[in-house]
């Protein structure tokens, strides 16, 4: 159903987006509840078989974790950490680590080729293989160290939060492989709402009084949002950085340098025009 | 005639200039969406995009050429500073009110060391760029930058170094191609490299 999928944001493109705002549409959002996460790696296997990727080579790491970081043909990994509390007990932390489908997408900020990321009014954030040009700008663009490159085809890959299924109505495929139902899948508000439920029924009754929802406002907000045990130390959960932000490096380079450039470049060939309109050549015995 | 460029120093040159309109062009669109299109001519964005590291390597081998080359003419001396201040004549095509220099005037050493150094800004930027997985996430937001700044660093210099080159000073074009240049031309812009190759 393409009315399933009206574009927002098109990366390197110059002028409007064709077609934007002339329908509202919901936001969607992922739900990772990591407090009942078993991390059975259902969601991992469910990932590849949906979008047909191969298992690939692993290195063994002394840990329950399957790599040690997302891969280009490896969008969805249980991030596993053993955390020690201030009281000294252990505790396990599994975390499903992918794309975070940000309201405002760094990735899309960085890229430089009209259409390889788009974005789409549900929230989702796709890359298009077709118009990639293999640049990685979208790797110093993303605050979460998610697209991955490949080097045989010079392309990046990234979770597609299952669009193919979900513009045909169909929930993701880690969604509909988790046991525990610890991934819910739906409009942001509504997984919002639960949440903020989940993360209060946690603080009430039982011991995680720090319980809280994951939802990066230095990045307007994301489509993929987590309930954590202890909201005030993300970074436990290996890698989930306290406060993301596009980089203030990408802001400038995609904003106030680039005006500054074509006035330099600009000015410079209007200044040699009126240089020569003005001095002309030097005359050989010119005295 | 004077020999002013060997042939080996007009076939590096060329091969500079080749190789630097190459990453520009390519570069410009990578920078702008308005420029993308460039792209498109030069065979596509992905076939643009695996030449510009490889273009620049030849880019800069050439210019470490040149440096080895040119780079006791490239020296500034005092005359060099003496020059500069009276350069307001030199843009105003007043000539006979300015010292006499030597092989390159200041403006030429200017362009060759402002093409030197913003080129080994863009080696190290652009190493960053072409691997940015092996590099901490500061590291590739300063590589971002600094490749932009010093990318427009060498177009201004570009801009100028063109125009003086082929509209400003006549006879410079030819002798980049050819090589020589007619003492009448040497004695005006190069009094004291004239006096110095001609022993007089």
């Amino acid at each position: 159903m393409s009315a399933n999928l009206r574009i927002q944001a098109i990366s390197g493109r110059a002028g409007p987006v064709p077609g934007e705002g002339t329908q509202r549409q919901p936001r969607l959002a992922k739900l990772i509840d990591t407090t009942t996460c078993i991390g059975c790696k259902a969601c991992e296997v469910a990932c590849l078989e949906w979008n047909d990727l191969p298992f690939r080579e692993t290195v063994f790491q002394n840990t329950y974790q399957t790599m040690p970081e997302t891969a280009w043909n490896y969008w969805n990994l249980i991030q596993f950490r053993e955390h020690v509390q201030p009281d000294g007990t252990l505790q396990w932390l599994m975390r499903k680590d992918q794309c975070m489908h940000c309201a405002d997408p760094g990735c899309l900020a960085a890229c430089p080729a009209d259409n390889a990321i788009v974005q789409y009014q549900n929230g989702i954030v796709d890359f298009q293989q077709d118009y990639c040009i293999g640049c990685q700008y979208c790797v110093t663009g993303c605050p979460f160290n998610i697209p991955k490159f490949n080097p045989q085809t010079k392309k990046m890959f990234k979770c597609t939060l299952c669009n193919d299924r979900v513009s045909q109505g169909l929930e993701p495929a880690c969604i509909k492989a988790c046991p525990t139902g610890c991934l819910h899948f739906g409009t942001k508000e509504d997984m919002s709402a639960l949440a903020e439920t989940r993360a209060a029924q946690l603080r009430e009754h039982t011991s995680h009084t720090n319980a809280g929802v994951y939802d990066p406002q230095g990045v307007g907000g994301a489509s993929v949002i987590y309930v954590l045990h202890d909201i005030t130390n993300p970074e436990a959960y290996g890698g989930l950085p306290k406060n993301p932000r596009v980089p203030l490096s990408v802001r400038l380079w995609k904003g106030p340098l680039k005006w500054l450039g074509n006035l330099a470049m600009i000015g410079g060939l209007v200044g040699v025009t009126l240089h020569y309109l003005r001095f002309g050549p030097k005359q050989e015995g010119h005295k | 005639m004077i020999c002013r460029y060997t042939l080996l120093e007009r076939a590096i040159h060329w091969l500079a200039a080749l190789t630097y309109a190459y990453v520009l062009l390519t570069g410009l669109a990578f920078y702008s969406p308005h420029l993308y299109w460039i792209a498109a001519v030069l065979g596509g964005a992905p076939t643009s995009r695996f030449w510009h590291p490889w273009v620049a390597l030849v880019f800069l081998a050439s210019l470490a050429w040149m440096w080895r080359a040119w780079r006791a003419d490239m020296r500034i001396t005092a005359i060099d500073r003496r020059w500069g201040k009276a350069v307001d004549h030199y843009i105003r095509n007043e000539d006979h009110n300015l010292p006499p220099v030597d092989r390159f005037n200041l403006g030429q050493k200017y362009f060759f060391w402002a093409m030197f150094f913003a080129g080994l800004v863009l080696l190290l930027s652009g190493a960053a760029m072409w691997f940015p997985e092996f590099m901490p996430a500061a590291a590739r937001g300063a590589a971002i930058l600094l490749h932009v700044a010093a990318a427009l660093v060498t177009i201004g210099a570009f801009i100028i170094h063109v125009y003086m080159g082929t509209a400003v000073v006549r006879g410079g074009f030819t002798s980049i191609i050819r090589g020589e240049v007619s003492p009448a031309w040497a004695k005006l812009h190069h009094r004291l490299w004239y006096d110095r190759v001609t022993g007089k």
